[in-house]
């Protein structure tokens, strides 16, 4: 499956992803500049924070209310948005093929 | 005996009870090791009942770490219950000793310093800096790497960020120090907590000199500016004020000055991975990663829950203290083999706790691993053979893990 980067500066990056993983672990194979997922998939670090694209985002689902995830996106370094994820939250699954994904600038 | 058994052996006479990691002669001498594995193994969340800071709980595996790092609602920061230190420290006040949401806005506020275009700019002078430093250093003669390196280096990016006169950076470098310094350490620069106070005082007069003219200036990018131009700092109390200059002294001085020595020092114990990264420096990158883990600049972050709660099997209570060890994580072996010794291939080095996790994660992150990298980068470019002449000696403290003396000798 492909999971699509949106970078700040215009480039697009398609990369192939395996089902059952998550979105940061196809940025960082892939070397996507700005995720960087230095906790390893904890929500503990916030350095893979994205913009879930207006297409997908009721697909993918919002940071749950209260949840670590949440506080985490709130102290990100971008602006928390109302598709602000964390790329280690979203799992890979079959109906996420084709998931646009935006880089958020300065991160 | 070799030194690491006749230190297990210490460790083993005495049972787990009275072990109180909060002193500092455990990491002057270099000896915590085998302490930090006994708890990990027998009593990974250990109560400390008696320590000169009083009772408080030290958590000492990376799993439990990581999540009181990351609950930040049963583990507060705030200055108001006592901060982030052992000792309650109510007079720090700045955003690391607050929780959210001022946290969060205040935070913010202050992370343009270390945005990635800030970064870009400040890694042409910090490569310079470090060509003139290593240039300058003397060939086949011994020299303190952590005086002529490491300080010099850590200062001069300090003089940058606040904006300070070069050539009175080594001023930064003794506020900084005044600042941490642990009052029983025989060579402390100071004797008493009115000094510690006096010094911080002149520290301050010279910051706000510094503020007021920021403040009528168009904003720039030192953290004077960004704070004076802060509309969250406007109504600051002088503690807060204080505290904020003082976190970004000791955050940018004693952090990454530490895995500066510390990576020089950890290539000596493991030559071969040297010879790896000279004959592949794309591994670099995971090799700084690598170092501030080995590191651990900062050894611990206390927290102090603010409900009854746990904390693997033991019940902790409102209001107790309790000290996630990062040294201790970052040696754990169910997360990271061989973790005493420096392995810049590791797989997961970049998941060490020496920045901690969750949302008072280190703000200067990228830029001490950019430091580092630069560092790292010059040495190689020159090819330098740096031979460690004596394992380092270590400051008298319980929470940075400061090389003091390490002699080396470079071969010209």
């Amino acid at each position: 499956m492909q999971i699509i980067f949106n970078l700040a500066d215009g480039e697009i990056i398609t990369t192939k992803a395996e089902e059952g993983s998550n979105v940061m672990r196809a940025a960082v194979d892939n070397d996507v500049e700005g995720i960087y997922g230095d906790c390893g998939g904890q929500a503990a670090c916030a350095t893979c924070h994205v913009y879930v694209h207006p297409d997908w985002i009721d697909k993918v689902g919002r940071a749950e209310e209260g949840s670590v995830e949440e506080s985490m996106l709130e102290g990100a370094p971008a602006d928390v948005e109302e598709n602000s994820r964390l790329a280690c939250q979203i799992e890979c699954n079959a109906s996420l093929d084709g998931l646009v994904v935006i880089v958020p600038e300065g991160q | 005996m070799s030194e690491t058994a006749a230190k297990q052996d210490r460790v083993k006479q005495d049972g787990i009870a009275p072990i109180n990691v909060s002193e500092p002669h455990l990491y002057r001498d270099d000896i915590w090791q085998p302490i930090f594995a006994k708890l990990r193994a027998e009593d990974p969340v250990h109560y400390v009942a008696d320590s000169r800071s009083g009772p408080f709980w030290a958590v000492t595996k990376y799993e439990d770490i990581v999540r009181v790092d990351t609950d930040p609602k049963s583990f507060s920061s705030s200055y108001k219950l006592g901060g982030v230190t052992l000792d309650d420290r109510t007079t720090s006040q700045s955003f690391m000793q607050m929780d959210a949401p001022d946290h969060t806005v205040k935070r913010k506020a202050v992370t343009p310093i270390v945005a990635p275009k800030s970064l870009k700019q400040m890694e042409v002078l910090i490569r310079q800096r470090a060509a003139n430093v290593l240039d300058d250093l003397p060939r086949n003669e011994e020299f303190n790497w952590v005086d002529d390196v490491s300080i010099e280096l850590t200062s001069m990016m300090l003089a940058t960020l606040f904006g300070h006169p070069l050539e009175e950076r080594r001023q930064l470098v003794h506020w900084s120090e005044v600042l941490t310094a642990d009052l029983e350490d025989p060579d402390s620069p100071i004797s008493s907590e009115e000094e510690r106070l006096a010094v911080m005082r002149e520290f301050f007069m010279s910051m706000v000199g510094k503020w007021e003219k920021r403040k009528s200036e168009e904003p720039s990018h030192d953290i004077v500016s960004l704070l004076a131009h802060d509309p969250g700092m406007a109504d600051a109390s002088l503690e807060e004020l204080t505290s904020t200059f003082g976190l970004f002294l000791v955050g940018g001085n004693d952090t990454t000055r530490n895995s500066m020595s510390g990576g020089v020092w950890g290539f000596a114990q493991s030559p071969d991975e040297w010879t790896k990264l000279t004959h592949n420096p794309k591994l670099l990158g995971n090799a700084v990663s690598e170092i501030i883990r080995f590191q651990t600049p900062v050894m611990y972050e206390r927290r102090t829950a603010t409900c009854d709660t746990e904390i693997g099997d033991k019940k902790i209570a409102k209001g107790d203290r309790v000290a996630m060890y990062y040294i201790s994580g970052n040696q754990d072996e169910s997360v990271f083999d061989e973790a005493e010794m420096l392995r810049i291939e590791r797989s997961n080095a970049r998941q060490h706790l020496s920045f901690g996790m969750g949302p008072h994660r280190c703000i200067g992150s990228r830029l001490a691993e950019m430091q580092l990298r630069v560092l790292w980068e010059e040495i190689l470019a020159r090819d330098l053979k740096i031979e460690v002449l004596e394992k380092p000696s270590y400051a008298f403290s319980n929470l940075v893990r400061s090389p003091v003396n390490l002699p080396v000798r470079i071969k010209g």
